[in-house]
């Protein structure tokens, strides 16, 4: 190659060029009104404040991105070599074996050898390690954020088990269920009522508030479970809604918007966790007191709450139901031709997600104390959503990794104090979490329909587990 | 089971079977039975309502009008036009494959012939909650499945791909398996859907072989749709022709092929699908 | 009577603005068979596009109401449309062959975003915007009561008839009308015989998003209130209100409209205000179970 441009090069750099100005345009569209006028109440009325450097600022982002982007990414190969070719950069992205850096099957026979050790290492961690830094705490007096930690640990794991619960649902099953928070509300008021009216204690009221939620899914769920994928969501998404305003309304029943406060907090096989009291945890156990044995007992709970989900759904996947569940995934009129009662099939998984939910929900309402419908809003039907497309759907150890990813990444974020030296006093980053997950679903979906982990190991295996066959790659395509 | 005893036995009666879309009549009064152990075939031109009969007899539409029984050895009546779609499957025991093959694309042979097995499973394992619980033993039920399954693969030659997934098998082998799927439901009746459709003659003959098989080890009726005629000429106990809803033709496959009737509605419309000399009279 | 009467309008007023946000979800359910879930925040959008561009006209100067407020309606359409274009061509574009529910996840992510985005930049709280268009009209009076239709109403009525008629003469006569159902029948098909398929899907999301900025812009001055969260709400109703009209049916959107319009309005004036979103969902999933093809659509047959 010479020094002087050929005409495919002099073309491609006039297209990136052209391409740019429309982008840049379309930018400049979009955030004129949005970003460069911002509305502020002042005395009694709106008035506008402009923010105009900021639209010309990102204006110039998105055309010197594009044009970057074009230049030196998806047209790398027009401007060394003399092949011209410019699909656009969404679908070269999608299809991009450059991105797709950690191939399917490689990456499932890594999971594979780390199921088979990696996995109990990792459980025997979750166990192991809290205890560890305690007693680290406790005698060397390192003073670690334990507190902080391990309500971040249990938060993680809460996402995680109604990231498992919904699986069932959306990744087994293939039904998209939009109100799934609908059920983790149910088993936060029942243990809540439960506890309030009956004096029943978190333990009996666990697997109550967990058959309650799968009443409720069998409920829901028997009407509507005939509609198609798309009508489904939406009917599962009014009802998560209906349920909210229910809870709402209600006055007398829930307290309304006000909630419901002074849900009691689980005991240790019947010891509080109290400082004062002449049987408390601490006491029996010749312990002195510390407000850490509580938030510990908690997070073993969801541990262990998670872990029974995944060891459910682990078996349920290697039985009959399973297999019947998977094969509604990829077809149901096949399924109905074979004699499966698809119907109620699909009752079961919903019933079972909406168990787990249940048993999530009441769990929920121990750890706060306090529930109100606004922690059961849609956008936590979304969250959890989003868990488990990110994860892949069908795929255990990818709700684990998206819930640590965007729980924990979160959580991060907020606590980005660096941020505000770059973007100003009043920035705070926990504004910036959910566009974040919006913006992760519709990268995730373009640039991987079935999730960052798609491989699907089979349920069973003729001959000895020799191998993991691949997974079909675009399978996703062809349904 | 004595084969002389069960030859001709009725076990599937259509009676004045019609199917109206909106205005249009897609099946219009159509009359036919299908013996256990005979293979019969459904043929005609295209549009002709073959599909659309399949679909009233499997339950996937309900017909306008008629009736179509089905009755087992032991007597017990079906009407299937009254069943569920997936009860015609578990209890009137009538399998079927589709025209555009509907395997389980992401899971395995084995698992796709497991899932056939699903209601008889289901009851083995305690619908789920026995077994979980660990109250019925599943295992032996499970293996014994598994056999079946390997029994079927074993017929179709698909042991070694036993646990590839369904969608890398090549086309041919996907239409076999949809055949052993069906086959493991244990059906009485077998409707497969232009079951040599896209095959080359290789695949085709051995599409042929695996079916008189079928007939010869299980004793069952086998219903089938084709446009490639050497597939109803060659297996074919009894052939039905139709054209335009309408039944114009039936008897054995060399009576078929010298109907003038046949000749001018099937083979002289679509003179290219004619299959050659082997069918002009 | 009175009462009753009084609420007629007022739910067909409110039943206007549904179905003009109803036709967007119809029009793109028809053409490529998903549910546009961020439609309702692209009207929510809209709402907001237009109270900036009010306010900075005032601010400019301009204070003569009928010309600031067609001005307003134009270039918040012109806005919505850019807004609708770019979220067809970000998130549901690459995902055209894709597996059946992906563009709705797409969707859902995209909704996330627009609504927090808007709340990222102009904040959380409610917007009031002091009533533009006064006066109204009494129809009647007896007892006391009156029954009244505001110059509000009657401007969201007559400009919610015309567009339909407008719209409807668009999708039957021009050559606009005849890709997009040609698209809808067969997509492969009209690719072939030289419709371009993309743009025809890009315009039926521009089209959409300029009918909702019109819902968007009456619903502002309408109820002179809005925040970042009422396209939630008002999207799941007209979207109930596309299907209980027949999904894919024009005039079924504006009768879903108008109808889930009624439901609501009556439902909070005879038995309780609170429950009145219970009503309209209540109504989406009834008329999904029960009649899934809805009034004026086509009954969809299975092909096995």
């Amino acid at each position: 190659m010479t020094a002087a441009f050929s005409k495919k090069q002099k073309a491609v750099v006039k297209g990136a060029i052209i391409s740019s100005l429309m982008a840049a345009t379309m930018a400049f569209l979009l955030s004129i009104f949005m970003l460069g006028l911002r509305t502020k109440s002042a005395a009694g009325a709106l008035v506008l404040e402009p923010r105009f450097t900021l639209v010309a600022g990102i204006t110039v982002l998105v055309f010197s991105g594009r044009l970057l982007l074009h230049l030196f990414w998806w047209n790398k190969k027009a401007l060394s070599s003399h092949s011209f070719k410019q699909p656009g950069w969404f679908e070269q992205l999608a299809s991009s074996k450059k991105i797709g850096w950690f191939g399917q099957l490689a990456l499932a026979q890594k999971l594979k050898g780390l199921g088979k050790h990696g996995g109990t290492i990792m459980i025997a961690l979750c166990f192991i390690l809290p205890l560890l830094l305690f007693f680290f705490n406790l005698k060397l007096g390192t003073g670690l954020p334990l507190r902080y930690w391990f309500d971040i640990a249990t938060l993680i794991l809460t996402y995680i088990m109604l990231g498992w619960g919904l699986n069932i649902v959306v990744g087994l099953a293939g039904l998209l269920d939009l109100g799934y928070v609908a059920f983790y509300a149910i088993g936060a008021y029942s243990y809540a009522l439960l506890a309030q009216h009956f004096g029943l204690s978190f333990w009996l009221c666990l697997p109550l508030a967990g058959l309650l939620a799968a009443t409720w899914g069998v409920i829901l769920g028997f009407p509507v479970l005939r509609l198609r994928g798309d009508y489904l969501a939406i009917v599962t998404l009014a009802f998560g809604e209906i349920i909210r305003i229910i809870l709402l309304n209600w006055y007398q029943f829930t307290g309304g918007p006000d909630g419901l406060s002074g849900v009691p907090r689980p005991s240790f096989f019947g010891l509080p966790f109290k400082r004062y009291g002449d049987q408390t945890f601490h006491i029996f156990f010749g312990l002195d007191y510390s407000s850490l044995h509580r938030i510990l007992f908690l997070y073993y709970i969801i541990l262990l709450l998670a872990l029974l989900t995944n060891f459910v759904t682990h078996k349920m996947r290697r039985l009959p139901i399973g297999r019947a569940w998977e094969a509604l995934r990829e077809d149901e009129t096949a399924c109905r031709s074979l004699g499966i009662n698809t119907v109620n099939t699909k009752l079961t998984a919903f019933a079972t997600g909406a168990m787990f939910g249940g048993f999530a929900g009441s769990f929920f309402a121990t750890r706060q104390g306090f529930i109100s419908p606004e922690s059961f809003t849609f956008i936590e039907s979304a969250i959890i959503l989003a868990i488990v497309v990110l994860g892949g759907m069908g795929s255990q150890i990818g709700v684990v990794i998206a819930s640590v990813v965007m729980i924990g990444g979160f959580e991060l974020l907020r606590n980005m104090e660096g941020l505000k030296y770059v973007f100003g006093q009043e920035f705070d980053p926990s504004l910036y979490r959910m566009i974040l997950f919006g913006f992760a679903m519709v990268a995730i979906m373009v640039w991987k329909p079935r999730g960052l982990i798609s491989a699907r190991l089979p349920t069973i295996f003729l001959k000895t587990e020799t191998a993991v066959s691949p997974s079909p790659q675009n399978k996703g395509d062809a349904q | 089971m004595n084969q002389s005893a069960n030859q001709g036995f009725p076990l599937l009666k259509v009676e004045h079977l019609t199917m109206r879309f909106g205005g249009l009549t897609a099946i219009d009064d159509l009359s036919f039975s299908a013996a256990q152990t005979d293979i019969t075939a459904i043929i005609g031109p295209n549009g002709a309502g073959k599909t659309t009969v399949f679909n009233c007899l499997t339950g996937f539409y309900k017909p306008s009008e008629g009736m179509i029984s089905l009755t087992h050895p032991d007597r017990t009546r079906f009407l299937l036009e009254r069943m569920d779609d997936f009860r015609i499957c578990s209890k009137a025991r009538v399998a079927r494959t589709f025209q555009n093959i509907r395997l389980f694309a992401g899971m395995t042979l084995l698992e796709n012939l497991l899932v056939a097995q699903h209601n008889q499973l289901m009851k083995a394992s305690g619908f789920t909650i026995g077994a979980l619980l660990g109250l019925v033993s599943y295992q032996p039920h499970e293996k014994q499945a598994i056999e079946l399954a390997r029994h079927w693969l074993d017929k179709i030659g698909l042991v070694e791909r036993a646990d590839d997934h369904a969608a890398d098998l090549p086309y041919g082998d996907q239409r076999r398996l949809e055949i052993a799927r069906a086959m493991c439901t244990d059906p009485l009746m077998l409707c497969l859907d232009e079951p040599a459709a896209g095959l080359n003659p290789k695949e085709s003959d051995q599409l042929n072989r695996l079916l008189l098989d079928i007939r010869r080890e299980e004793q069952i009726a086998i219903l089938l749709i084709e446009h490639d005629m050497s597939v109803v000429m060659e297996i074919s106990d009894h052939v039905i022709v139709i054209d335009y809803g309408r039944k114009i033709s039936s008897g054995t496959a060399s009576y078929v092929r010298n109907d003038k009737k046949v000749i001018a509605a099937y083979l002289g419309v679509e003179n290219e699908e004619g299959q050659g000399a082997e069918v002009k009279p | 009577m009175e009462y009753f009467l009084q609420q007629l309008i007022n739910g067909v007023t409110l039943g206007s603005i549904y179905g003009l946000i109803a036709i967007g979800y119809t029009m793109v359910y028809g053409i490529i068979g998903m549910i546009n879930f961020a439609h309702g925040d692209i009207f929510m959008v809209s709402s907001f596009i237009s109270l900036i561009v009010f306010l900075a006209l005032l601010s400019l100067g301009l204070t003569f109401i009928p010309l600031a407020l067609f001005l307003v309606l134009v270039i918040s359409m012109v806005i919505t449309a850019a807004y609708g274009w770019t979220v067809e061509r970000l998130a549901y574009r690459p995902l055209r062959d894709s597996f059946r529910l992906a563009p709705l996840i797409t969707a859902i992510g995209m909704s996330i975003v627009l609504q927090n985005y808007v709340q990222i930049a102009q904040g959380a709280r409610v917007k009031p915007l002091p009533p533009i268009i006064k006066g109204s009209y009494t129809l009647m009076e007896h007892d006391g009561f009156i029954v009244q239709i505001s110059n509000m109403q009657i401007i969201i009525i007559l400009t919610t008839l015309i567009l339909m008629l407008g719209f409807s003469w668009l999708i039957s006569r021009t050559s606009l009308g005849r890709s997009q159902r040609a698209c809808e029948q067969d997509r492969t098909m009209a690719a072939l015989l030289g419709v371009n398929v993309d743009r025809t899907i890009s315009l039926t999301f521009v089209i959409g998003a300029a009918l909702a900025s019109v819902a968007g812009f009456m619903y502002l001055l309408y109820y002179g209130v809005i925040d970042f969260y009422i396209g939630f709400v008002a999207g799941i109703k007209a979207f109930t209100a596309a299907v209980l009209g027949g999904i894919g049916s024009l005039p079924g959107a504006m009768l879903g409209g108008l109808i889930i319009g009624l439901i609501e309005t009556f439902w909070s004036a005879y038995f309780s205000i609170e429950y009145k979103d219970v009503a309209a969902f209540a109504t989406l999933a009834i008329v999904l179970i029960f009649m899934p093809s809805g009034l004026l659509g086509k009954p969809e047959v299975e092909k096995v």
